[in-house]
């Protein structure tokens, strides 16, 4: 099957019970995005699909024939890190680093749900215009990405100033 | 209780006498024969990296993907690797059919207790210097079973697909035997005193139970932790392979000398045949230790012939990964009218199994809390048929400060006395337990700070703060966690002609941001920019044998380094000669500065690293040394505290508890770099938060088996759950540690579930002493 894996096209022959997340880490030499419990309560392997964060582990990866997907590997441009991969460095959003990848996918394509206008839980305003992304939002959309080393503080602080202007 | 235990209690109790002789003549010794009886002079260096809030150096590896974990290196030829576990707590395994797994496709072997080479039990940890092992079981030598999810077979396939499915295919049947999964029927069955490295967890002063009796004021009260899993996100692992008869660990591992050592003692080789690399670990909090996994994954690969990689799945860490214990805790205090502590009893009892050694030490933050006139403390050890229990942050303290500082604000509050001012009224002079001098403890100065920025005063009487729904509370707790530096450090420092340095030791890096501080401090030492410095860890061919736990890496390193720092002054006196600036100065009188060596007190006096070896005309000078044996650490009662306020909002209808504010004010010695220290703390108090209001693993008590081996169901804090949670500290040099640093890992997660619990109180009214605190137990 073919696919778009961080711009590039990828042919592979997979067996049909591989998750996209082992076909990632397994076959194709990208363990940037994390296996933290393989059954989708931790986040650590969040990737984005076509621009949406999807959880890894719980797609199979003939599901994704002809989809472009980006792991944390894909988001630099130029050689320099993405601005919130530098922001979660200057915030000190993370510890261990295991959860970090599947935080930083997580959080650019919550960005852009925002963006859309997307309603959290927490949302007061339903009209579809783009949501503000204050502490309080931020923290209800990235509550499906756990950080055991409780560095919680430092990402929605990384996230909030890497997209205040994007989303207002 | 057996005569094998009876043996072990023994020997146990003779080496705590000894200890206990030494530990008297230590005390009694002047300041000056101790380490760290003349201040490390880092203490008084102002104005380098030490102190400076320096971004992780590992960081862009981290946030790109880059940094390779344990179950990240490809080897050639390698195997994926799956387990199946026991499904009864105890018996023997009465027939066992693998020829279906054997057939499936890309499988090239099944290991069980009929073929599994033979190997010598774990080194239990603690129980010898480089011990690391979780249990001191049999790993698949006989079909005995000793507790539900023991593993009974490992498939090699090549893939984790097929290792998967194969796994599935094989068909067990046992004979089971009576167990004791119930922490009320092991009690039943008699206790015994714990014994916590070899001292026994049971202190007397005094006649405790009359004077509580007299006492004007008293609580009395029981208090309940249930067990907790440390759950870090990154799944243990281990990619291994044999050359030879040399056997290759690329492990996720807070001790990779201890793990070496302890594997070749399971393999009957020697220490140097097996080398085990941990450069990133995805999180540890005490479980990424050796553990049977790492064993089974070397023994297969010693079978199979080829490379294999084990990655165990999240039920597959709670079956295998022991956590910590639950506690049943009795604390009782009397007091005299002005509040002053008469009496102090905490005791009770934890569940353990007889093949581990982590009799959970709750009382230690009572030995050196309080001054109190009486005092009783004592742990008592119920044996449990079970996944053998560890080390998890702050073992002992965590759920010992919940009990301690609950008891303190109920007493508070049946006296009518400010949480902080019943405490102050209680500070010691010197440690309660061992009589010897503080090195360094202000309390009194963490409160003082903490309650101005929390704006403690404005606290109001129980159940009167509401807004809507929502009952709203302030609690206090004090954070407690000792300064530990093990035996067993050393480093080697290579100084190379252009000045720069590295720094090789056996030490590790889990998140706690130490080779980032590390580097900083090292620089400082040697006078050296943090880019001219090098600081290798987490690979067991260097020096030293560092755990990563008991929050003493830092100065286990600290010290290290400056034991090596010595040898190599000392060398590049001797090569710089009579020709140079420095001749005739002793290494006392010089320090590392500018990118070479100045007399202290007269800087002119100087001559750089690449002057004195380009004229010695060396390439690179090395040292390395060990430092002495901690005997600071009883000399001198050496602990951190910490003020821990916490505010909650209750909802009256639901019972949910909501934390809206978090304040931790420290007293941990000097901050070496106030970025990662500062994580540090959030992240134990965020462990905390989970300890006080959802973490559980359930036991089910009939069967032995854990009922919630998922992150799904075992739950921990996230995103929302955490508010912006506040950190400061008192900066103040503990004049007796390298440095003047304690470490930071650990104190951050105590006290939290009784600030919490005791908000929670204010909030509603309702003391709950069984955590954690859900909302049933609200409503």
């Amino acid at each position: 099957m073919d696919l778009v894996i961080n711009g590039k096209p990828v042919s592979v022959d997979v067996d049909p019970r591989v998750s996209l997340l082992d076909l990632l880490r397994e076959r194709l030499d990208l363990p940037g995005t994390k296996k933290g419990c393989n059954q989708g309560a931790c986040g650590a392997c969040t990737v984005l699909v076509d621009g949406e964060r999807i959880l890894s582990c719980l797609g199979l990866a003939v599901q994704y024939e002809g989809r472009s997907v980006t792991t944390v590997e894909g988001l630099a441009e130029d050689g320099s890190l993405h601005r919130l991969q530098q922001a979660f460095i200057d915030h000190d959003g993370f510890q261990c680093g295991y959860c970090t990848p599947g935080q930083i996918c997580s959080a650019i394509g919550m960005a852009a749900e925002a963006r859309r206008g997307l309603p959290s839980f927490v949302t007061a305003d339903l009209d579809g215009d783009p949501v503000p992304l204050s502490g309080e939002e931020v923290r209800e959309r990235m509550s499906g990405n756990l950080c055991r080393c409780g560095a919680y503080n430092g990402i929605v602080a990384a996230i909030t100033e890497t997209f205040a202007e994007d989303v207002r | 209780m057996s005569i094998r235990d009876h043996a072990r209690t023994a020997k146990q109790a003779m080496q705590a006498a000894t200890q206990a002789a030494m530990t008297k003549a230590i005390q009694l010794a002047p300041d000056s024969w101790m380490p760290g009886g003349r201040p490390d002079p880092l203490i008084f260096h102002k104005h380098g990296h030490v102190g400076q809030p320096v971004s992780r150096i590992d960081g862009p590896l981290k946030v790109s993907g880059a940094a390779p974990f344990a179950a990240e290196i490809p080897l050639e030829g390698m195997a994926y690797a799956a387990l199946l576990f026991s499904t009864i707590p105890k018996g023997r395994i009465a027939s066992m059919d693998v020829s279906d797994a054997l057939l499936a496709p890309g499988v090239s072997l099944v290991m069980t207790h009929r073929n599994a080479p033979r190997m010598a039990t774990m080194p239990l940890f603690l129980t010898g210097a480089k011990a690391a092992g979780g249990d001191d079981l049999p790993i698949m030598q006989d079909d005995r079973i000793h507790w539900n999810g023991q593993p009974v077979a490992l498939v090699l396939a090549d893939t984790q697909e097929q290792a998967d499915h194969a796994t599935s295919l094989i068909r067990v049947t046992y004979q089971a035997e009576e167990a004791v999964t119930s922490f009320a029927a092991a009690k039943d069955n008699g206790t015994v005193p714990g014994l916590f490295m070899n001292q026994p967890l049971q202190s007397r002063n005094g006649d405790a139970d009359a004077a509580l009796a007299e006492a004007a004021h008293k609580v009395d009260a029981v208090y309940r932790t249930p067990r907790h899993n440390h759950n870090p996100i990154e799944l243990h692992a281990a990619t291994v392979m044999w050359q030879g008869d040399r056997l290759r660990v690329h492990d996720a591992s807070q001790a990779v000398a201890h793990t070496a050592w302890s594997l070749a003692q399971v393999f009957g080789i020697d220490e140097d045949q097996v080398h085990v690399t941990s450069p990133f670990v995805g999180g540890g909090f005490g479980s990424k230790t050796l553990w049977q996994h790492q064993v089974l994954a070397a023994a297969a690969s010693k079978l199979a012939g080829r490379p294999v990689r084990i990655m165990l799945s999240r039920e597959g860490v709670h079956r295998m990964v022991g956590g910590r214990t639950v506690t049943e805790q009795r604390v009782a205090i009397g007091a005299d009218a002005d509040g002053r502590f008469q009496s102090l009893i905490h005791s009770g009892t934890i569940a353990m199994t007889r093949h581990n050694m982590m009799p959970e030490p709750f009382i230690l933050p009572a030995r050196s809390g309080y001054a109190s006139r009486t005092m009783k403390l004592d742990v008592e050890v119920a044996y449990v048929d079970m996944i053998a229990n560890t080390f998890m942050r702050a073992p002992g303290e965590a759920v010992g400060t919940f009990a301690l500082e609950s008891a303190i604000d109920e007493l508070a509050v049946a006296m009518g006395i400010d949480p902080i001012e019943l405490r102050l009224r209680n500070e010691p002079d010197k440690d309660p337990s061992t009589g010897a001098p503080f090195s360094a403890r202000h309390v009194e100065e963490a409160y003082r700070s903490g309650a101005e920025r929390f704006g403690w005063s404005s606290r109001g009487a129980p159940g009167s703060r509401k807004d809507g729904e929502w009952l709203i509370g302030t609690g206090v707790a004090t954070a407690t966690y000792p300064y530990y530096r093990m035996p067993g450090g050393a480093a080697r420092i290579t100084l190379s002609k252009d000045g720069a340095a590295t720094i090789d030791i056996a030490a590790h890096e889990m998140g706690m941001g130490t080779s980032t501080a590390q580097t900083q401090v090292a620089a400082d030492r040697l006078g050296l920019a943090m880019d001219q410095v090098t600081f290798r860890y987490g690979d067991s061919s260097l020096p030293g044998v560092v755990l990563a736990g008991g929050s003493q890496q830092t100065a286990a390193i600290g010290a290290s380094v400056i034991a090596a720092q010595r040898v190599l002054v000392k060398e590049l006196l001797k090569l710089a000669g009579n020709d140079s600036p420095l001749a005739g100065l002793k290494v006392e009188d010089v320090g590392g500065r500018d990118g070479g060596l100045a007399k202290l007190d007269d800087p002119d006096r100087f001559e750089s690293y690449a002057s004195i070896l380009s004229r010695a005309r060396r390439d690179t000078v090395v040292a390395e040394a060990s430092p002495p044996p901690p005997l600071e650490m009883l000399h001198w009662s050496m602990h951190s505290h910490g003020a821990m306020f916490c505010e909650v909002r209750v909802n009256a209808v639901t019972g949910e508890v909501r934390v809206s504010r978090f304040l931790g004010s420290f007293d941990c010695g000097r901050i070496l770099n106030p970025k990662t220290a500062a994580s540090q703390f959030r992240g134990g108090i965020v462990m905390g938060l989970g300890l006080a209001l959802m973490e559980e693993t359930q036991f089910d008590e009939r069967s032995g088996r854990i009922m919630n081996p998922s992150l799904a169901e075992y739950h921990v804090p996230v995103h929302m759950d955490v508010p912006d949670i506040e950190v400061m500290w008192t900066d103040i040099p503990d004049p007796h540690a390298p440095m003047g640093a304690r470490g930071v890992g650990e104190i951050g997660i105590t006290g939290v579930g009784a600030a919490v619990a005791n908000a929670v109180f204010n909030a509603t009214g309702k003391r709950v002493r069984d955590l954690p605190i859900t909302l049933d137990k609200l409503l």
